[in-house]
């Protein structure tokens, strides 16, 4: 069998003619996509700021090229496994805003009837089956599903996305190794932002190169720009049509950022847990304006219409705010309904 | 009348699920190993191993619970085995955040219908990582179903119960009892969950016992029918749901109670059961419960150490007169017939 461990980087000249492979429309899409998802958490942002949205957030903000590409490349079916930080991947496998800014007012009307808050979103109908905040707790559970898919003899694909800090947990491990004995249909999305919480990668390991960490289980291992959509989109195509073949998992490490603080609308330089420089070079690679210039400069677009686009998309954050606002909250009268599925009895 | 052993009754249990319905499968350490799981995992390769039915994992507890969530998630029926309490220890992350809270953080919109099935095993010296007996932990946690069968039928049944309810369900067995026989049905049966059985009826006193306390109990009660004692023995057979109403019923009757629990003693099963008799019926008690359960220390290794610490019928017997002897109604209840409530 004998996996692989490849680095990839991607030249400018290579990615115009990846560019040009997918063809407009689904760069559009792409872009659609990324601008979703961040005009979204940035209006969140301000909800938190003046505490309409209670429940503890961790935004996606410079990480949106990683769900963004990675679910591109995904069918309705597949299922996907979240974290603490997944308002990303919730909106970019196919889920509405109003479900989901609901779920974040923590109103009845949201995609976990106001049960979950930002960390326990879910949303069945695009195979999104529940994310959750315990680190690294979703990737065995994903690595189930995708048992199930072998058994069931389906050609569905199960991806969980977790963060780098989710490595250092031993359940990671025993996920990748199973998920490779087994040969299942599995993609491993490890967003590298190089922080967990407050502590950088080179304070947590030896090792940055994360791709590197599952070499010896014979598993195909890339590194991927994660500030990179069409990369991404490109990587996770190969990783699901391996999948699908029956040739087994993928591990991709996307080497991203976040731009925002680890939880709340704020950056944390405020809290001199971060370094101003080194997130300023990150914000110079911002997935979206990357993508944009490439539109634009290739003609796939023009810049008055990217300005329509961004219009469109507010309107759309705007209503689920407005939707989410005129939701009704839980009454309290059901707090002990759902315990058990059927009842108590 | 058929009769199978307790092994067997649980062995039984795995073929006609996985016959029934192709969404069971078995992820259980030990299930391919001569003496892990005693007889129960019999047969089980042979019939559904070349359908990828039957998995012998690796050592990696929490990470395979997480697989059985997964697939039970993504609609399949799966099992998981741990050939020992200690084991799946390993393994209470996925168990008590995740399985347990599932139905519950999305609204009720998702089941996660799968059996986390542990085998308590201890005596012989093997010390105190290798005989824990930990249900109190699991009956302590909203959202999990705990079922302790103490017989053969109930042993075949709960399990069947188990694998269809649409919940995480954690089935605890004894190898103490797997040489018990029994009458068990040849055909596919259920024990519903939250159940309990009245083993055998009696006027004086109520002994609540779970699993292999239920044999010390019965052995119990013969010595005491010689001193003009009549017990009632309830097997609650499930922790959640818990039979309130079977148990209260009983002491009603009996006015004298006797928890047997084959765990820890502070803040374990029975300590919780006796917690609901004094919420509830607290005017019926004619005397102060009393708990049989293992003292509040880890599991020794030497055999007279081990005579000294597991509880046995001769423990019940004591704890039985105690309770039908006091005399007198205690301080409490006098105070309770003053209008002070017991809650
Ligand atoms: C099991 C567990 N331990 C600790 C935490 C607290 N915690 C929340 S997020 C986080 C950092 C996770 O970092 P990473 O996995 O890299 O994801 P990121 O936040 O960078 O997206 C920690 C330690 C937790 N939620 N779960």
């Amino acid at each position: 069998m004998g996996g692989s461990t490849e680095l990839l980087m991607s030249t400018d000249i290579d990615l115009k003619s990846r560019a040009r492979s997918l063809g407009k429309e689904t760069l559009l899409g792409l872009h659609l996509q990324l601008i979703r998802i961040r005009l979204f958490e940035e209006r969140a942002a301000e909800l938190l700021e003046a505490k309409e949205i209670n429940t503890a957030c961790h935004l996606y903000i410079g990480q949106e090229a990683v769900a963004t590409g990675v679910c591109k490349a995904l069918r309705n079916t597949d299922l996907i496994w979240g974290n603490h930080r997944s308002h990303g991947h919730y909106l970019a496998k196919g889920g509405d805003m109003r479900s989901i800014m609901a779920e974040l007012l923590c109103k009845a009307t949201g995609c976990a009837k106001g049960r979950g808050g930002s960390m326990h979103l879910y949303n069945k109908e695009i195979g999104m089956l529940g994310t959750v905040p315990m680190v690294a707790a979703t990737i065995p559970i994903g690595v189930g599903a995708a048992l199930a898919a072998k058994l069931k003899k389906t050609d569905d694909v199960s991806v969980a996305f977790f963060g780098d800090g989710a490595t250092e947990e031993g359940i990671f491990f025993e996920a990748i190794n199973f998920a490779a004995l087994h040969k299942l249909p599995m993609i491993f999305v490890c967003e590298n932002n190089y922080m967990s919480s407050h502590l950088p990668l080179t304070d947590r390991r030896t090792t940055e190169k994360l791709f590197e960490l599952v070499a010896m289980n014979s598993m195909h291992s890339i590194r991927a720009d994660g500030m990179n959509v069409i990369e991404m989109y490109d990587l996770s195509t190969e990783a699901v049509e391996r999948a699908r073949r029956g040739d087994g998992p993928t591990f991709i490490e996307a080497e991203t950022y976040r731009f925002r603080g680890h939880v709340g609308p704020k950056d944390d330089l405020d809290v001199g847990i971060r370094d101003r420089d080194i997130l300023q070079s990150w914000i110079d690679r911002d997935p979206i304006l990357q993508l944009e210039s490439l539109l634009v400069s290739e003609g796939y677009t023009t810049a008055a219409k990217l300005e329509t686009i961004r219009k469109q998309v507010l309107a759309e954050v705007a209503d689920s705010v407005e939707f989410a606002r005129n939701s009704p909250d839980p009454d309290g009268s059901g707090v002990l309904d759902h315990v058990f599925i059927g009842g108590a009895k | 009348m058929r009769k199978l052993n307790y092994g067997l009754a649980i062995n039984e249990a795995f073929h006609q699920c996985m016959e029934r319905d192709d969404r069971v499968f078995i992820l259980g350490q030990g299930v391919l190993n001569p003496w892990y799981v005693g007889e129960t995992a019999r047969g089980l390769d042979t019939k559904y191993g070349p359908s990828g039915r039957v998995i012998d994992p690796p050592v990696s507890e929490n990470g395979m619970n997480g697989v059985v969530i997964g697939a039970a998630l993504a609609g399949m029926r799966p099992i998981t085995i741990h050939p020992r309490l200690d084991f799946l220890n390993m393994g209470l992350e996925q168990i008590i955040n995740e399985a347990s809270n599932w139905a519950y953080a999305f609204g009720g919109q998702q089941s996660c219908p799968c059996v986390f099935r542990g085998i308590i095993n201890r005596g012989g010296e093997q010390g105190a990582q290798h005989s824990q007996a930990t249900q109190a932990l699991f009956m302590h946690v909203p959202g999990l179903k705990v079922v302790m069968p103490a017989t053969p039928y109930d042993a075949k049944g709960l399990m069947i119960a188990a694998v269809e309810d649409d919940n995480p369900v954690v089935y605890i067995d004894d190898r103490w009892l797997y040489a018990e026989e029994g009458y068990v049905p040849e055909e596919y049966y259920t024990v519903p969950l939250g159940k309990a059985n009245t083993i055998k009826a009696g006027k004086d006193v109520t002994i609540v016992a779970i699993s292999y306390m239920v044999k010390l109990a019965q052995e119990a009660a013969m010595i005491l029918a010689q001193d003009g004692i009549e017990c009632e023995i309830i097997d609650p057979r499930s922790l959640t749901p818990f039979d309130d109403d079977h148990v209260f019923s009983s002491v009603k009757k009996t006015g004298h109670v006797v928890v047997c629990d084959s765990g820890w003693k502070t803040a374990g099963v029975a300590a919780e059961i006796s917690a609901k008799i004094v919420e509830n019926v607290f005017d019926s008690l004619k005397a102060p419960i009393l708990r049989v359960t293992l003292p509040d220390a880890p599991a020794p290794s030497n055999k007279y150490e081990e005579l000294a610490y597991y509880p046995t019928a001769r423990h019940i017997v004591d704890a039985v007169k105690k309770v039908c002897g006091a005399k007198q109604a205690p301080q409490f209840a006098v105070a309770s017939s003053n209008g002070v409530s017991a809650s």
